[in-house]
């Protein structure tokens, strides 16, 4: 039975991706194990050794989240234009392309409708391998077409970041979807309708500086990254070593910055029993 | 250099051809206005041949004016306030009530400090969490009251520090667009030298926004982008060209409303550059108080629904 519904608008098939990487054994960064790449894949990408979580794309996300066949792709068909005609040590608008062919998306972000749990909702899931899961142009613009979309069907808003923040390449314009998204997340409020933010490996800088710390009810996914400076440049500017959790997700449950952390495998369940509570 | 010194030599002998015009009663007019024209051509082509980097300096000029600066000229009676209500006072946040133009608005400015000292006591205008509780407090203030809200941008960004992350500086700052966006009165902000990524933005979700000719606004300081592309913050130079972080690219880019004239630049002509910024600044806010309180509310949500760039997708074939 398939997952996904709705395709229409992406450009590689949604369900069954191609391995790219032929190796069978992937090493855990954290400790440094070999493991079997699908025993990984069953155990929802944590280390069946250590509990290390390992990045989710933005479809295996959805998958691990919604009820099957209810995904209904919502992505807005844009891309970036290359506003500044960017050129670093490759054109940005190269980087663009060989991004959507790695990765089969227009940007970093996925839109759609789905369920979970029976709960309707739009789920809005970020990807960090397009660019570091930046916030430019297309993803401020993909947010805020979700949020319209959540006014009009009154369903409730669940951003899932994973983004370094905002995209340098698109400078400036970048820099104000942080307020592109923050107006639109008004609406979800003169609405009545809940935005529920989920905040993972990496949820930072302008992203998190913005849409993300905004939810009605903010939850980390265990072993997340949430901050708004680099690790590096704190140390730097206050000359000295931050302790190991400093920016994790139990830091950020400490110092009052999310309600609740969660782990991946449980994560549906806990997204159904809050929409829950709305509905 | 060698152009600062003509620039100098030229004023020099306009000064001396009007204190001998004066003295032996020569009428060298004439030539006087000759010179005169030379001069300001040549200050004139001095400006346009400024790059992006060289914006970037001037935005960082040590001479640049401070807000407060700003604050005195501008206004009549600023009375300062102080704290966040629940932690502490941020004093790279001035902001408190002021006469502008008799009328009572809430001045929200952002502050490097003018001397060595004072940018010590002003953590060099890099605000802390605190700071940015304070600015919603002062904003809710002058929605709750009627008083339009101006801010003065001058930061290289938030502060990055071990207890801004822990009291949550991220969320504040976005707690202070999301405030600011919705405010139910007119809000003009203004970059008068550096904005700096979201530590800047969060005082700059207004109605209207104007930038000095002179100031950038940029999403990462220029050194911190050439050390993410090139592991080389030494060239910054480039990485400001590639930014498009001057007022003109803004504009351009349809993020910024209006650009003042800095005459010669305002490290050096500030009289100048303050008439200029307050004639806009009144314009601006006549113009938006004009607007019932729901229509500057659409006007102001469909200016931000609208920024960005980006094209269609044109139908790939799928990559098989």
């Amino acid at each position: 039975m398939p997952l996904f519904r709705d395709e229409e608008y992406l450009r590689v098939d949604f369900e069954e991706e191609k391995e790219k990487d032929e190796a069978l054994w992937v090493k855990c960064k954290s400790c440094e194990k070999l493991i079997f790449k699908k025993k990984l894949k069953e155990n929802n990408h944590v280390c069946p050794n250590c509990g290390a979580y390992f990045f989710l794309t933005a479809k295996e996300r959805i998958k691990n989240l919604v009820d099957e066949e209810t995904f209904s792709d919502k992505t807005k068909r844009i891309e970036s234009d290359d506003p500044l005609d960017f050129v670093d040590a490759q054109p940005y608008e190269e980087r663009v392309e060989e991004n959507q062919t790695e990765t089969g998306m227009f940007d970093a972000i996925i839109v759609g409708t789905a369920e979970i749990e029976d709960n309707p909702l739009v789920l809005s899931v970020m990807d960090f391998r397009f660019i570091g899961g930046s916030m430019g142009s297309v993803v401020g613009e993909q947010i805020v077409s979700g949020i319209e979309r959540s006014v009009d069907e009154e369903l409730p808003f669940v951003l899932v970041s994973s983004s370094g923040g905002a995209r340098m390449q698109e400078g400036i314009l970048s820099l104000f979807q942080m307020v592109k998204t923050t107006s639109a997340r008004d609406m979800l409020s003169e609405a009545g309708l809940p935005f529920i933010s989920v905040m993972t490996y990496p949820t930072t800088a302008g992203v998190e500086a913005s849409i993300a710390s905004l939810g009605d009810v903010t939850i980390a996914e265990r072993g997340a990254l949430i901050g708004f400076a680099g690790r590096r440049v704190i140390e730097e500017t206050i000359g000295e070593d931050l302790p190991q959790d400093f920016q994790s997700s139990e830091f950020a449950l400490e110092h009052g910055i999310v309600d609740a952390v969660v782990e991946r495998d449980s994560m549906r369940n806990e997204l159904a029993r809050i929409l829950g509570f709305f509905n | 250099m060698s152009e600062e010194k003509t620039l100098k030599e030229l004023e020099e002998q306009i000064e001396r051809l009007k204190s001998l015009n004066a003295k032996n009663g020569l009428d060298l007019s004439q030539e006087i206005d000759t010179l005169a024209e030379k001069l300001s051509r040549r200050k004139q082509s001095k400006k346009e041949g400024l790059d992006d980097w060289d914006r970037v300096k001037l935005a960082r000029h040590p001479d640049r004016p401070d807000s407060s600066d700003y604050i005195d000229f501008l206004v009549d009676d600023f009375y300062p306030l102080r704290g966040d209500r629940l932690f502490g006072d941020d004093s790279a946040l001035k902001g408190g009530l002021a006469r502008y133009e008799g009328e009572t608005i809430i001045l929200i400015a952002q502050s490097k400090g003018g001397d060595a000292e004072q940018s010590q006591e002003t953590n060099f205008g890099m605000l802390r969490s605190e700071g940015y509780r304070k600015a919603r407090r002062l904003m809710e203030l002058g929605e709750k009251f009627g008083f339009p809200v101006l801010t003065l941008i001058d930061t290289p960004g938030a502060y990055p520090g071990k207890e801004a992350e822990e009291r949550n500086i991220g969320g504040m700052i976005a707690q202070s667009i999301s405030t600011m966006v919705s405010l139910e009165v007119p809000t003009v902000a203004v970059v008068i030298g550096e904005g700096g990524s979201g530590g800047a933005v969060a005082i700059g979700a207004s109605d209207r926004i104007l930038m000095l000719e002179n100031s950038i606004y940029s999403v990462i300081s220029p050194e911190g982008c050439a050390a993410i592309l090139w592991n080389d913050r030494e060239r910054a130079d480039e990485a400001a060209r590639a930014l498009k972080l001057t007022a003109k690219h803004a504009k351009e880019l349809g993020v910024v409303d209006e650009i003042i004239d800095e005459g010669n630049g305002a490290h050096e002509d500030f009289e100048t550059v303050a008439v200029n910024l307050k004639a806009s600044i009144s314009a601006q806010l006549k113009e938006l108080k004009g607007y019932d309180t729901q229509t500057l509310l659409e006007k102001r949500r469909s200016k931000y629904r609208s920024i960005g760039s980006y094209r269609k997708v044109v139908q790939k074939k799928k990559d098989k």
